[in-house]
């Protein structure tokens, strides 16, 4: 057998090789994993969608949302999401974090500003901002901040609310999720599940 | 409980993870790529593609079938893509360019899953599916399968052949990679990963704004994307997207997949070699590097040097809330010393040295613990630079695991180190020696200005050579410069080592086994793991350092 023949088989060993691997692995393998999800643990395969007082479905659990207005300026009735490069903020069609490095300018300048409008709109000084107030996550989709971000932003929301501060407080820290195991990630707080929890107080 | 115990702790729970499942796993590999028993299905389908599974190949046979079945795998997944218009579930999207569909096929057969795209806007569910996913489990066990015919080369004597390429990536496969997947991508779901079809949701958000959700089958995706260092994304926004990881113990999961298969086959090595000593002393080289590397990421990131983190108070651009900074770093290293190339923090937004250790990692050769399989004939390749260096210095022939290293074998071990800084180089030169494509580089594809623009196109083009896949995604890569260069770059960064490494096989299978003296260098001891660890930092930093010391060096400093 020449070795141009020899290969040649080659090719037509490989793409039957590749067709069954399609079938099994890029179908069959889907198939199995989706049905498990969706029979077993259905919420989860669907994305932990959350509902409102009404029942009406205002978003996922797992993806961050804006609580601005259509001008990007801060609704003081709500707890504020971090900053966001996914679309216009909060896009979930295009996840992305912001990519600046850290010398880039027009990166410093966005920090500079942020700092000054959450310092502005909490009523605290620029110092007692957390850094995570001031910058955008790696998603864009960030559903949470951290508990200092949340706690700096009691007074105002319960002040816009007309609620008790100190219920407002005692809602934030039951809403603090401590580190996975103890160990892994960070403590946080969901923003979505957090103004969830604000508005049917407020009603 | 400060940051540094934290990062300690849990860098403690991985290590215990894979310390528990390395022999298990190590040792049933071993047996996988050692039976000579067939399952009853594995017979069925070596009879339905026209297989011999008892036909023993030579390397240059065994290299036939690889790059065959690689190329099969770049037409098919090209082939898809330009077909999306046409297929279900492809949301709607359009045919993917050809400049795209080229670069996206040989990324993911290369194992690199280098994007060009961001995926939720690009690649519908059939093109993610029939194309990605099933590349995700191939490219890794050709990867495995080459691997193992290097060890075969060093542990049989006087035979012409290594084994039979489609038995083996059969085997990867069916009884390694899909059982895995399947149980993790269950844990995954349970996690928190979506799977589902649904497309996208529109929905009014909680305080009346509008926001469409994503849908997909993902953990299926996420489970193989790990478990075979291959890192593609389902998203752009790759494991930071909350459904791709939605939280700090869906991280370690993912961490511990990419690092499962790497940390254990130097197990499998000792076991087919007969000697489980000489794997320990491979794997202790390898854990050594990672010790080190990570130790310094994560030290560059809590101390958040540079002007936006320093103004921020924390280097947290570009980072998950949940995940924090010693969880971020963790992963990024994990993923660039392997060739996972995943990320759930954006790379380009690190510290400017920070940024530098995936790049160094990446330099490094992606042997600490590697690519699966692409790790373990790496660092073996590094181990014999190592005793050649040993035998030059003590003026003796040098020898490994009984194999005579002459001047065949250390050509193509030299070839074989040359290979990826030649591409790194090369390519990160020529975008900016070609005026033409300078302008372009310059004018369309770099986000960031200075120095840091540098570091984007030479981390590029490592990640590209190297099979990583991880970027400084700030760059705009989908440019007909980008998509052909960097495509050349991963083909070449793949395939060329492949066919040094087998060639590497077939003349070590051929040889005698000749017995140990008391002047053979032993392979096992502490200071051989010293002497690779040298070898594997000194080649990188000769070849490296002048131009990390023009980019991220510059940046930092």
């Amino acid at each position: 057998m020449s070795s141009r023949s020899r290969s040649g088989r080659q090719y037509w060993v490989a793409l039957r090789a590749m067709a069954v691997f399609t079938l099994v692995l890029g179908v069959g393998y889907t198939a199995v994993v989706t049905g498990i999800g969706q029979l077993a643990l259905p919420a989860q395969a669907d994305g932990q969608p959350v509902s409102d007082a009404d029942g009406r479905v205002v978003g996922s659990a797992l993806i961050g949302q804006s609580f601005t207005d259509a001008d990007g300026n801060a609704l003081p009735q709500w707890f504020q999401s971090r900053p966001s490069a996914a679309g216009s903020g909060y896009d979930g069609t295009a996840s992305s974090g912001s990519n600046l490095g850290p010398e880039n300018a027009d990166l410093i300048t966005a920090i500079g500003d942020r700092r000054a409008a959450v310092a502005k709109l909490e009523g605290v000084s620029e110092s007692e901002v957390p850094a995570d107030a001031v910058t955008a996550s790696a998603s864009g989709l960030d559903p949470q901040i951290s508990p200092e971000y949340a706690r700096l932003q009691v007074a105002r929301v319960a002040e816009a609310r007309d609620l008790p501060e100190a219920k407002v407080a005692a809602l934030v820290e039951s809403f603090v999720e401590g580190r996975d195991l103890g160990i892994l990630g960070d403590p946080t707080v969901n923003v979505l599940e957090l103004n969830l929890a604000l508005s049917s107080m407020a009603g | 409980m400060d940051s540094s115990l934290l990062a300690i702790l849990q860098v403690g729970a991985l290590a215990l993870v894979l310390v528990v499942i390395h022999r298990p796993l190590g040792d049933y590999m071993a047996h996988i790529y050692s039976s000579t028993k067939d399952l009853r299905v594995e017979r069925g389908f070596y009879r339905l593609i026209g297989v011999d599974a008892r036909a023993e190949q030579s390397w240059m046979a065994y290299l036939r079938s690889v790059l065959a079945f690689s190329l099969i795998g770049v037409l098919l997944v090209y082939a898809i893509q330009r077909a999306q218009a046409v297929l279900p579930y492809s949301l709607g999207l359009p045919a993917i360019p050809e400049g795209l569909s080229f670069n996206t096929a040989v990324s993911f057969v290369t194992n690199t899953n280098w994007q060009s795209y961001s995926p939720e806007a690009t690649m519908g569910y059939t093109v993610q599916l029939a194309g990605l996913a099933v590349q995700n489990f191939v490219s890794a066990a050709v990867g495995i399968a080459v691997a193992i015919a290097l060890v075969r080369g060093l542990a049989r004597t006087r035979q012409g052949t290594l084994g039979n390429f489609w038995v083996d990536l059969t085997r990867g496969i069916l009884r390694l990679l899909l059982p895995l997947a399947v149980l993790v991508a269950i844990v995954l779901v349970a996690g928190g990963v979506i799977q589902n079809f649904a497309g996208f949701t529109d929905v009014t958000t909680l305080s009346g704004g509008a926001q469409s959700i994503p849908g997909g089958p993902v953990a299926s995706q996420e489970a193989i994307k790990m478990l075979g260092t291959n890192g593609g994304g389902f998203f752009n926004a790759n494991s930071s997207h909350p459904f791709e990881n939605p939280t700090g113990f869906t991280n370690l999961v993912q961490i511990v997949l990419m690092l499962a298969i790497p940390f254990s086959l130097p197990r499998t090595f000792g076991a087919m070699v007969g000697d489980k000593r000489q794997g320990y002393a491979i794997l202790a080289a390898m854990a050594t590097i990672f010790v080190v590397s990570l130790t310094a990421l994560t030290l560059f990131e809590l101390g958040g040097a540079g002007t936006a983190p320093q103004l921020a108070g924390a280097a947290m651009e570009g980072k998950e809330t949940r995940f924090g900074i010693a969880t971020s770093t963790l992963f990024g290293s994990a993923s660039t010393l392997t060739s996972t190339g995943a990320v759930n923090s954006m790379h380009d937004s690190f510290t400017s040295l920070g940024g530098m250790m995936p790049m160094i990692n990446m330099m490094l050769g992606e042997v600490a613990p590697g690519g699966v399989g692409s790790g373990l004939y790496g660092m073996l390749i590094l181990a014999v630079i190592a005793v050649f260096i040993a035998g030059l210095l003590v003026g003796r022939t040098p020898e490994y695991l009984g194999k005579k290293l002459g001047p065949r074998e250390i050509k193509l071990a030299s070839l074989y180190i040359l290979v990826t800084p030649t591409l790194v180089l090369a390519g990160t030169a020529l975008s900016f020696a070609i005026p033409a494509v300078r302008a372009d580089v310059e004018g369309t594809s770099i986000l960031n200005p200075g120095l840091h623009g540098l570091s984007e196109v030479l981390y590029a083009f490592t990640s590209a050579a190297n099979n990583n896949g991880s970027a400084f995604a700030g760059l705009t890569a989908n440019t007909p410069w980008f998509n052909t260069a960097l495509g050349a770059a991963m083909l070449f960064g793949r395939f060329i080592p492949i066919v040094l490494v087998l060639a590497l096989a077939g003349s070590l299978a051929a040889q005698p086994k000749i017995p140990s003296t008391a002047g053979t260098l032993p392979t096992h001891r502490p200071q051989f793991v010293g002497l690779l660890v040298g070898v594997t930092i000194i080649v990188s930093a000769l070849t490296y350092f002048p131009v990390l010391a023009l980019a991220p060096l510059a940046e930092g400093l």
